[in-house]
């Protein structure tokens, strides 16, 4: 499958990690799943959407989403014709790739996990952003491609 | 008059592709069961093999999380609207099993 993403909403992404910065950024990944010729499958994304990071104990190592902003992200996504394809986060001062915390708490296969590395509170340069699937029998993250547009 | 159900994205192929799907019963439990059965490849994915839903579902009805207005027995309507509302956390360290 693979993720592509508009350059301007990947910085968005960042920037958003580097505000948040030394807590962990969190937002949705909203647009379409193409259907159909090569790409089919691919989740296509118009625009990354900003949420709150509502843990409020560890933000520095942990986020996760308030259910009723969540709730009221799926309508705004609706209104807009837009899916929910994917969510992505920010890990302070470590590696783009996904911890067994991660994994421990994903949702459903079938999602894009984007995950950005803020390091001393610039976006990496280098494997700064990586995207992964989660495997059908959610056992790990599987790497995925991500085409920037 | 049957209650409407928001379907989220990864679950949209077990239902035919459809964002919303629309079931009768006289509560929650009985339209999530409803459309279990029109669309089996779903059960596996809202419910855990003890008949509760699984621990990252949230169902809201309307706006309010069917946890606290009586999960399953909560009484609809047909002017009702249900949204799955998958649980989402997450953050750094340790390593996952990757690749």
């Amino acid at each position: 499958m693979g993720l592509a993403i508009p350059r301007s909403q990947l910085e968005a992404v960042q920037r958003h990690g580097e505000q948040t910065y030394p807590h962990e950024c969190c937002g949705l990944l909203l647009g379409s799943i193409a259907e159909g010729g090569g790409d089919d499958g691919v989740r296509r994304i118009a625009e990354a959407y900003a949420m709150r990071n509502a843990n409020e104990a560890t933000p520095h190592n942990r986020f996760d989403f308030d259910p009723k902003e969540h709730l009221a992200a799926q309508r705004a996504a609706r209104e807009r014709g837009l899916e929910i394809v994917g969510f992505y986060h920010s890990h302070p001062d470590h590696p783009a790739q996904p911890s067994q915390y991660d994994l421990d708490h994903a949702a459903w296969p079938g999602y894009s996990y984007l995950i950005v590395s803020i390091q001393r509170g610039r976006a990496a340069e280098r494997d700064g952003a990586n995207s992964f699937e989660l495997a059908e029998d959610r056992s790990r993250f599987l790497p995925e491609p991500i085409e920037i547009l | 008059m049957p209650v409407k159900v928001f379907i989220p994205t990864p679950l949209r192929p077990f239902v035919d592709r459809q964002a919303a799907v629309e079931a009768e019963g006289r509560d929650v439990g009985e339209v999530l069961e409803n459309i279990v059965r029109a669309h089996p490849q779903l059960r596996g994915h809202l419910f855990q093999a003890d008949g509760q839903l699984r621990s990252f579902v949230n169902v809201y009805l309307n706006d309010e999380d069917i946890r606290y207005t009586g999960s399953g027995q909560t009484p609809v309507k047909s002017s009702d609207t249900l949204s799955i509302v998958p649980s989402i956390a997450g953050g750094s360290s340790p390593a996952a099993r990757c690749c």
